[in-house]
């Protein structure tokens, strides 16, 4: 599944030499922090640390206080309660309030907020006021070279394209070495194509870079693909945080497992070492961790597309009925109605075709453990 | 909308025909238009090259001349400096700060502008002239010398007062429309607030304060009545003696050199508005942080105070003053306010608005679209109504009017064909911009549900250029009632109105006497600007 193969693009960065000193130190620390306007809690008590040169994605929906985090980092907010702390060092908490200029955080803005009155040189320059001529021009030039725009240098903004700007906005934001570097929905602005080639090379930049950085997205595949830990983020709170591998296969709740990819729920009544469900009984040992505890109750057992497999069959053996196909190209994702009530979608190769309204017989092909939740 | 679709729409209303031979008139009827917007012009040329060269040179570099020009420019310079130190800090305080009350401060920022400035200054020679209010206020008190309101003091002093809300507005504007994370972004580069003020936000809302300052510059260059009571020698008011000495070569000549200085305004501010062309405009604009004031809370507010109290509640309230007690000279005997002036006001406004819609449409049609040569024309020709003076527009149609048309002299015909020059613009500009606003899509949707060219024009093209046009008749028949000079040389003999009978009582020092029509051009104002802010809300939504 598409899904799948994302994850597999990771692996593949690994290889890319990062400039990282010691990768298990703690660079970015928060710590309970919460903020809140007025009555509303936009983030609750969220607790996260972040090490050395890790590339960490805040992935939710809209509304569910991602951005907020962000801005939190950055001192562009101030938490409500709770410590943000970077390289061990207080910069947020009841008594303290480092400005966003003493912190030494850089940002990439969804908007990429490019200087419009000054160039790409002017522009990746701004935040190296200090030093002198020569060493601001050499950096440029490292920085330009980083992101490849070495051509682009006199240019203004509004004369480059949406993915040149996002280089020019991550080379201004590395300009002064932060300590950590935060995105902002950094891809939210390029089309689609454009968005699956940037990912790659944000991600090659920002290893390369050796920066600790945080992204926020609310698109679960840029997650997947670009991130070493993903926290997925609902109300205010992280669910889950992990490897992506290992969240996609192993969702620790309904929402963090509808969420990430396109999940259906078999409700299925536990009986001793096997559990029935509308597409037949199986052993309990393909659920993942211990059931017995339920015994005798019904759970809802996670099935993606590429876990089914619909078949063809006689109205009298049949388990459910197409109701739906949706052709991706490559592939079809059929919508089964089963007799039992529960919906789920099937996976299957473009050559294989069923109208709406054939009866079918659902086969489980899923060779992993399968996650559970009690049911509601 | 691009230009270029606007041609669909003609095809699409008319055929392709019939476009052509309208196409023909239409260029016709608009480079007639513009022979008569630039004949006063040509009078002031054919009228300046009779001059002797001697003579000529003689008058420009007379000592008179000289202290005009240094005065006109002297007052130009102090008037827009002081509304950018005034307007600026008030466009940030009501914009980017935690001020208290903002939206109040914001409307009591912008509404001097609705106080005609001769009327202002009228007030403020009332409440601080050597026998004003104030005055009297202070002679118990055995102070008998107060600081001299006449001259260059008084007259930088009201024209600021009244002028500063350009500045307000349009650097207002330009921080409202700027992308308020590049601050965030300069934060997040080290830079502190101030530092991200000066390097981010100052050179981004940099053309809109300086677009403001040109308007400025303008209006002071070309006012006629503040400088005339404040009786400071500038261009207006030496031309308008001239001619009423009838010395008509000097007041020629001191046209010419009027005319140029405006000219050159307007080529700055030309440049300044191309430059600025939706360049620095971001579509996502986040409000970047609000500045918290603290200590510089209660300067801030005392600041916004001073100002609303000098440029709002001062001049309305001597009109509400005179209007309640009777001012000086209230019982005194001398013409008393007649009906007639208000029907004379009204229907003449009413005729140079009718005059100007009709004369508007055929331009702003031509304006609308881009492949006829002539098709920035109409955009030229409104910089002639923004850059000819009142004085100097009503100097040139008298002496045009009695060496080749001596039966319009002093007729109303004249006085509403001066208006429609000096106003018409403002009636293209709205029809133009609603012209532009029809998507040649409405119209191939019309069609394509059934309705022929014409009827798809009628339901839809006219109901959607119909407010564009009543915008700007409203305009035209708005600024028309407040216009001073052009209204006092042209006139018939015996034709009063609100402006000239104010003309005339604070000539004579009747000052209470100017209560109703004073208050009634400032409501008269305030309605005009209440237009153009509904203009900018129907054009943004």
């Amino acid at each position: 599944m598409q899904d799948n193969t994302q994850i597999g693009t990771t692996a593949a960065f690994d290889a890319v030499e990062t400039a990282v000193d010691d990768p298990s130190a703690e660079v970015l620390a928060l710590d309970g922090v919460s903020k809140t306007y007025g009555p509303e809690t936009a983030v609750d008590e969220l607790t996260l640390s972040v090490r050395d040169g890790e590339l960490l994605t805040l992935l939710g929906p809209s509304g569910c206080g991602k951005t907020t985090t962000l801005r939190m980092i950055a001192g562009l907010e101030r938490p409500t309660t709770g410590t943000v702390s970077i390289r061990n060092e207080v910069v947020a908490d009841e008594t303290t309030f480092r400005k966003p200029e003493e912190r030494n955080v850089g940002i990439v803005f969804q908007s990429y907020a490019l200087f419009p009155h000054l160039n790409v040189e002017e522009n990746i320059a701004f935040g190296l006021a200090e030093a002198d001529e020569r060493e601001t021009d050499q950096r440029v030039s490292e920085l330009l070279e980083l992101v490849s725009l070495e051509r682009h240098r006199q240019k203004m903004p509004n004369q480059l394209s949406g993915g040149q700007q996002q280089r020019v906005a991550l080379a201004r934001s590395l300009a002064p070495e932060p300590e950590v570097l935060l995105l902002d929905e950094p891809f939210s602005n390029l089309d689609v194509r454009l968005r699956v080639e940037m990912r790659e090379e944000v991600r090659e930049i920002l290893k390369r870079a050796g920066v600790t950085a945080i992204s926020v997205t609310h698109d679960q595949e840029e997650a997947l693909s670009i991130s070493d830990r993903v926290a997925i983020m609902n109300d205010g709170a992280v669910e889950q945080i992990g490897d992506p591998a290992e969240v996609f296969e192993n969702p620790e709740s309904r929402f963090v497992a509808s969420f990430l990819g396109q999940a259906s729920f078999l409700s299925g009544r536990v009986t001793d070492d096997t559990i029935e469900t509308g597409i037949g009984t199986f052993e309990t040992n393909r659920l993942n961790g211990p059931v017995e505890a339920y015994n005798g109750a019904t759970v809802d057992v996670l099935v993606r597309p590429d876990d089914l497999r619909a078949i063809p069959t006689a109205e009298s053996t049949a388990e459910g009925y197409v109701t739906q196909r949706q052709y991706n190209g490559p592939s079809f994702v059929y919508r089964v109605k089963l007799h039992s009530g529960d919906v789920v979608h099937c996976l299957h190769n473009h050559s294989e075709s069923f109208k709406p309204g054939e009866p079918v017989e659902i086969d489980l092909t899923a060779d992993h453990p399968l996650a559970w939740y009690p049911t509601e | 909308m691009a230009t270029g679709d606007y041609d669909r729409v003609a095809e699409q209303t008319e055929g392709a025909t019939t476009e052509q031979t309208a196409s023909g008139l239409l260029s016709v009827v608009a480079v007639g238009i513009t022979f008569l917007v630039l004949s006063p012009l040509l009078w002031l040329f054919l009228r300046a090259v009779e001059i002797e060269p001697a003579r000529a040179v003689e008058l420009v570099t007379s000592s008179t001349t000289v202290t005009v020009t240094a005065n006109t420019v002297v007052l130009v310079a102090t008037v827009t400096a002081l509304s950018v130190v005034v307007g600026v800090p008030l466009a940030i305080l009501t914009v980017q700060t935690d001020l208290p009350f903002r939206r109040f401060w914001t409307v009591t920022s912008a509404l001097p502008l609705v106080v005609p400035s001769y009327i202002g200054a009228f007030a403020f020679v009332s409440a601080f002239g050597p026998r004003g209010h104030l005055a009297d206020l202070l002679a118990p008190l055995g102070i008998k010398q107060i600081p001299a309101m006449y001259g260059l003091p008084g007259a930088t002093l009201v024209l600021t007062l009244f002028t500063y809300p350009y500045v307000f507005l349009t650097t207002r504007a330009a921080l409202l429309s700027f992308d308020g994370t590049t601050v965030e972004a300069a934060r997040s580069l080290n830079q502190t607030r101030w530092q991200a003020f000066r390097r981010v936000t100052l050179p981004q809302i940099a053309p809109g304060i300086a677009a403001g300052a040109l308007l400025v510059a303008l209006y002071t260059l070309s006012d006629f009545g503040t400088p005339a009571i404040m009786q400071y020698d500038v261009f207006t008011r030496m031309i308008y003696n001239e001619f009423g000495a009838r010395r008509i070569d000097y007041a020629a000549v001191l046209s010419w050199l009027l005319l140029v200085m405006a000219v050159g305004i307007l080529a700055v501010e030309s440049r300044i508005e191309a430059g600025r062309d939706g360049a620095y405009i971001s579509r996502r604009s986040r409000r970047p942080g609000e500045i918290r004031l603290g200590r510089l809370k209660t300067p801030a507010l005392l600041f916004c105070a001073l100002v609303a109290t000098l440029g709002l509640a001062l001049p309305v309230g001597i009109l509400l003053h005179w209007l309640i007690r009777g001012g000086i000279g209230y019982s005194a005997t001398g013409q008393s306010f007649e009906l007639a002036f208000a029907w004379n006001s009204l229907s003449v406004a009413a005729g140079a608005a009718a005059v100007s819609v009709i004369v508007a449409l055929p331009l702003a049609y031509l304006a609308a679209r881009s492949d006829s040569r002539l098709s920035s024309l109409p955009d030229r020709l409104s910089y002639v109504g923004y850059a000819v003076p009142g004085v100097v527009l009503g100097l040139a149609l008298v002496y045009l009017s009695l060496r080749y048309l001596p039966f319009v002299y002093q007729s109303v015909l004249l006085l509403v064909f001066a208006y429609v020059v000096r106003f018409m613009p403002q009636a293209v500009g709205t029809t133009k911009s609603s012209l532009l606003q029809i998507d040649p899509g409405y119209i191939e949707a019309a069609r394509s549900l059934g309705y022929s060219p014409l009827a798809a024009f009628r339901k839809v093209v006219l109901p959607l250029v119909a407010p564009g046009i009543a915008a700007g008749a409203a305009l035209v028949f708005l600024t028309t009632m407040k216009e001073l000079p052009a209204t006092l040389m042209l006139r018939p003999p015996g034709f009063e109105t609100f402006v000239t009978y104010i003309w005339q009582v604070q000539d004579a020092g009747y000052y209470g006497r100017a209560a109703i029509p004073a208050l009634v051009l400032v409501v008269v104002s305030g309605l005009s600007m209440v237009v153009i802010l509904r203009r900018e809300r129907y054009n943004a939504g």
